[in-house]
């Protein structure tokens, strides 16, 4: 526990000296702490009583455990107010009561678990606590390396596939003493934005189990918005933390490519994939991030810098900022609702002194197609492994060597997978390479350069996350319409940018809105600031959903 | 009709690292399978490959000990192709931008004996890259194994020009590039450990035919001699190919170096798409001015400048030379021993290495590092010799004797009582004047300025003494009664 840690957060959060409420109450509906209304008290709703029919908390004055935040937990574990087997204890029976529901995980190992748990006490018993992350759980998705423990990309390649090795934010995590907790579901090998490409199961939207939780990461959403987790690990291609966290109303951070080390992720398109936190509010955010960003000397592309205190950055960052409002994310097929909260949460940032400009990305339109280029090129190349020779399915009759690629491939992985490889195999052959992928790559270099551009007049970029809230299941079968529920998204990887989603409200049917800030390359702490001043003040994402 | 071959060769040489090219486990030969891996090794879902720095150095340092340019950035492509022994299903590979570029092998052919020093030519080169080795397969009746142990290693692609004209000269390219990589400290090039490996491009023209002849590629040359062997096979094959009114078909073949007949294994239908594009696991690598300066003051003297300054500065014959000088440790073992034994020796010196003690090495099936007899050993014997005290008799004896107890040649004289007798000055000059009496057709022709004729004389005198006269006295004696009479 470091020494700027709050003691009591329940002391704490609820004076009125500035500092916002920290957990919803309801007995004061949509009022804060702070004793004055919020400037944006949700989207649809006309009155408290109305939204707390549409979102009723919990009837007990305590938040539970498995819906507290990670800065809240770290709190009571270092006043011994609670131990971490009991903090385990209460997720995992969240997790027992509500999964059958929700299907985030493909697996999940309570014995393991509780065995870190009681590691973590005995280390605190010592005086040996290793920071705020100790005792927490934190789900992992299934596409980052555990010791041990299943690694499956929800995909029927490697069902049955355990990991020999930790991961380097596996490693980081368990070093900050986290209880690596389950392995969360995702579009098989994080190729898809709704887990129905999961091979095992689609996962549940917790706000509307009829609804997806978005994807890739929606296993990583999806659990921490139940409860099944006090914060998890996603990983961003296109979109796939940012995405499902606007739609599970949760915070999701995807850094800055060369950030946090790959080392462990199973690579879909190493250019552009991120491994990033999901959690209840920024300020979680900043803490768990604190924990796996840094150098990484297995990870080629992970940048040797200083990484600062993020969570100090959130109380010594000020503002007020300048923040760009690029039109070409509020056109055609945004959702009126998504505008309408994202635009208030741009009047927020106006309340608080921050300079808004409306800024130009020009090349915005080409990202959905550069992406899927760079991104299938690099697929196809990465996901060759999977042969059925050394490891993974391998198919039960092969005549020759051939035969046992083909029918082990065909088998083992699914159709989007499969149009991906296919897709990028294409535009990587011969006689084709100038025309789509070394192109795509100058597009993308332009890409980049409009958001630099944009940074000479701003500090940050706001933009909805989503152009709409999420979706049946079954909605998209259309894989062109799937792609571009990215089509926000995309352009932060492309240019290698830091982006987070925050929670900014609901729609009129109940589901979660986020707003996406992109910041400048490596100013993650600048990034976290600017998102913790609205976060802080409204704090969507402690909203919980009715199971 | 007049035919020209047209060779050119892409030799592999596997790069003497500690670790392999992208991870750190240990690179090696001849372990249990498959114990040289790790989860990179092995392309288990989720690594990252590392570039190894040393394997970067040595192929710089390759580059300029054969005068390439070296590139500024040094790139890594994908290589894309599914076979078993690649783990990825890709080899990281250098596509469009090789580290080194131009350059050239200087090669000797054989001279008109084997005595007298033979044309020198340069071998232009197209390219070297850096890349990863493969596994090794191993087919049984019903299945296949594959070891992982090589996949992985450091592995240089020199790719020649195709200027290559005989077999005679792709053996001449082979060996002084295989000398300039181990002289490098680069690989130990050892072929049987498949540490160099070579393939050959061959086609054939009529002599004067500007435009080139469909090639062959040549694979499995497991020796310089198979690679030499095989050419030759192939140029006889093709030349009776095109006169018996055929066409040279582009395939592959396999040249079995113990038959001396090669067979197809496959044509040029099969051709890949390797959809090379750059590998977005690791960055480009920049090459300064610094980094190459630092590697060009580590490059050692190459084995053709060796020579000429043996030859300038220690008299050394052609032979002697062109023994020495292939081999790094034996030209500095020789150097060594030639500047403890003093001027006027070099010669002395480089018989009895070049005699001796590497037919006592061979003999003895040892390495130069392993043996007893060090430079100083043989600068001492030379000059026991030279000063009369030792015989050449008795310094074989000496020798044999230091070989196999590492003692000095002093001590095994004082040992063995092998010191020459104190000569008898009345006695020698006895034995001179005798055998100048008994052979005035040699006083004669000496006198008349043949300097060997004074040998006739020496041998007579040698009987007369039983071979323990001091030859350096005898030489001196009877050229003063020579000059006398």
């Amino acid at each position: 526990m470091n020494g700027s840690a709050v003691a009591d957060p329940l002391a704490s959060n609820l004076v009125s000296e500035g500092r916002p409420c920290h957990f919803p109450d309801p007995s004061r509906g949509f009022k804060c702490a702070l004793g004055r209304d919020l400037p944006d008290n949700g989207v649809v709703s006309a009155s408290p009583a109305l939204v707390l029919i549409l979102f009723p908390f919990s009837p007990v004055p305590d938040v539970p455990l498995h819906f507290q935040s990670v800065s809240e937990l770290a709190a009571l574990l270092e006043a011994k107010t609670i131990t971490s087997v009991e903090l385990t204890q209460a997720v995992i029976a969240r997790t027992q009561a509500v999964e059958e529901r929700i299907k985030a995980f493909n697996s999940y190992d309570a014995a393991d678990a509780l065995a870190q748990a009681a590691a973590s006490d005995a280390r605190r018993a010592a005086g040996q606590a290793l920071g705020p992350l100790d005792g927490i759980p934190i789900g992992i998705k299934d596409v980052i390396a555990v010791t041990g423990q299943p690694l499956t990309a929800s995909s029927k390649m490697l069902a049955n596939f355990v990991s020999p090795y930790d991961a380097t934010v596996t490693q980081k995590l368990k070093k900050a003493g986290a209880v690596v907790w389950g392995r969360l579901n995702l579009d098989e090998f994080a190729m898809g934005s709704s887990t129905e490409n999961s091979a095992f199961h689609t996962t549940r939207n917790p706000y509307n189990l009829d609804c997806v939780p978005g994807g890739s990461s929606g296993g990583s959403a999806a659990a921490l918005a139940a409860g099944e987790a006090i914060a998890t690990l996603g990983s961003d291609t296109g979109g796939s933390i940012r995405q499902p966290a606007a739609l599970c109303n949760v915070v999701g951070l995807k850094p800055t490519y060369g950030l946090v080390s790959r080392y462990g992720l199973i690579a879909f398109a190493s250019s552009l994939d991120q491994i990033g936190p999901f959690t209840r509010t920024v300020e979680d955010a900043a803490i768990t991030l604190q924990a796996i960003a840094g150098h990484d000397e297995r990870d080629s592309t992970s940048v040797k810098i200083e990484i600062p205190d993020y969570r100090t950055a959130l109380k010594t960052k000020k503002g007020p900022w300048r923040l760009g409002i690029p039109k070409e994310y509020f056109g055609e097929g945004l959702d009126p609702e998504v505008a309408s909260a994202v635009e208030k949460a741009i009047s927020y940032y106006e309340k608080l002194g921050c300079e808004i400009k409306n800024v130009s990305l020009p090349h915005t339109e080409y990202g959905v197609g550069v992406y899927y280029i760079i991104a299938t090129a690099e697929c196809s190349s990465n996901l060759s492994r999977y042969d059925g020779i050394r490891y993974g399915h391998r198919t039960a009759d092969a005549k020759d060597i051939v035969d046992l690629y083909f029918k082990s491939r065909a088998e083992g992985f699914g159709p989007e997978v499969k149009r991906r490889i296919i897709l990028g195999t294409y535009v990587l052959s011969s006689g084709y390479y100038d025309a789509y992928y070394l192109r795509a790559q100058k597009v993308r270099t332009l890409i980049r350069q409009d958001f630099l551009n944009a940074y000479n007049e701003v500090d940050a970029i706001i933009t909805p996350t989503t152009p709409t809230p999420a979706f049946k299941r079954g909605a998209k079968a259309d894989p062109l319409a799937m792609y571009l529920c990215d089509v926000y998204t995309i352009g932060a990887n492309l240019a290698g940018l830091p982006g987070i989603s925050v929670p900014c409200g609901f729609s009129s049917g109940g589901l979660p809105i986020g707003m996406q800030l992109i910041g400048q390359p490596f100013m993650e702490a600048d990034l976290l600031a600017i998102a913790n001043a609205y976060d802080s003040a409204h704090n969507w994402g402690r909203r919980t959903p009715e199971l | 009709m007049k035919y020209e071959a047209v060779i050119g060769l892409e030799v592999h040489v596997q790069i003497k690292t500690h670790s392999k090219m992208f991870t750190r486990v240990a690179a090696g030969y001849g372990q249990p399978p498959n114990t040289l891996t790790d989860p990179v090794v092995l392309a288990l879902p989720g690594v990252l490959p590392v570039m190894n720095k040393a394997a970067l150095d040595a192929i710089i340092k390759a580059g300029l000990l054969l005068g390439c340019d070296i590139a500024p950035l040094c790139k890594w492509d994908r290589k894309n192709y599914f076979y078993p022994d690649s783990t990825k299903n890709y080899q990281i590979s250098q596509f469009d931008q090789p580290i080194c570029l131009n350059g050239s092998v200087e090669i000797e052919l054989p001279g008109p004996a084997r005595n007298i020093q033979g044309e020198h030519k340069s071998i232009a080169l197209t390219r070297i890259h850096l890349e990863e080795d493969v596994g090794k397969l191993n087919h049984g009746a019903f299945d296949s194994l594959v070891d992982y142990n090589r996949a992985g290693t450091p592995l240089m692609e020199i790719v020649s020009e195709p200027v290559i004209r005989s077999a005679e000269e792709a053996y001449a390219y082979l060996t002084s590039l295989r000398a300039t990589m181990i002289y490098g400290g680069i690989s130990d090039c050892d072929m049987e450990k498949g540490q160099l490996r070579c393939d050959a491009n061959i086609s054939i023209r009529p002599v004067g035919q500007t435009e080139l002849g469909t090639k062959v590629e040549l694979k499995n040359l497991n020796s310089i001699s198979y690679v030499r062997d095989g050419i030759a096979h192939e140029i006889k094959r093709q030349i009776a190919v095109v006169e018996s009114g055929g066409v040279i078909v582009q395939e592959t073949r396999d040249f079995d170096g113990q038959t001396g007949t090669s067979h197809s294994l496959r044509s040029k239908e099969m051709a890949h798409d390797y959809r090379y594009f750059p590998d977005p696991d690791l960055m480009p690598v920049k090459v300064d001015e610094a980094w190459k300066a630092r590697l060009r003051a580590e490059c050692p003297e190459l084995p053709f400048a060796k020579q000429t300054r043996f030859q300038a500065d220690y008299q050394l014959p052609y032979t002697l030379t062109s023994v020495l000088v292939w081999d790094r440790a034996l030209a500095d073992y020789f150097e060594e021993a030639a500047q403890l034994a003093g001027p006027g020796k070099a010669q002395a010196v480089g018989n009895w290495i070049v005699n001796d003690l590497l037919r006592e090495l061979g003999a003895a099936k040892l390495d130069l590092a392993d043996s007893k007899v060090r430079p100083s050993h043989i600068a001492e014997l030379v000059k026991l010799i030279d000063a009369g005290t030792l015989l050449t008799n008795a310094a074989k004896e000496v020798f044999i004797d230091m070989a196999a107890t590492g003692e000095t040649p002093a001590a095994i004289v004082a040992k063995k009582g092998l010191a020459a007798a104190p000569t008898d000055t009345a006695e020698l000059e006895q034995w001179c004047r005798d055998a100048i009496a008994a052979n005035a057709k040699s006083v004669a022709e000496f006198k008349a300025g043949k300097e060997s004729a004074i040998n006739g004389l020496k041998g007579p005198i040698m009987k007369a003494s039983k071979g323990k006269a001091n030859p350096k006295l005898v030489d001196e004696t009877l050229r003063r009664l020579l000059a006398e009479a």
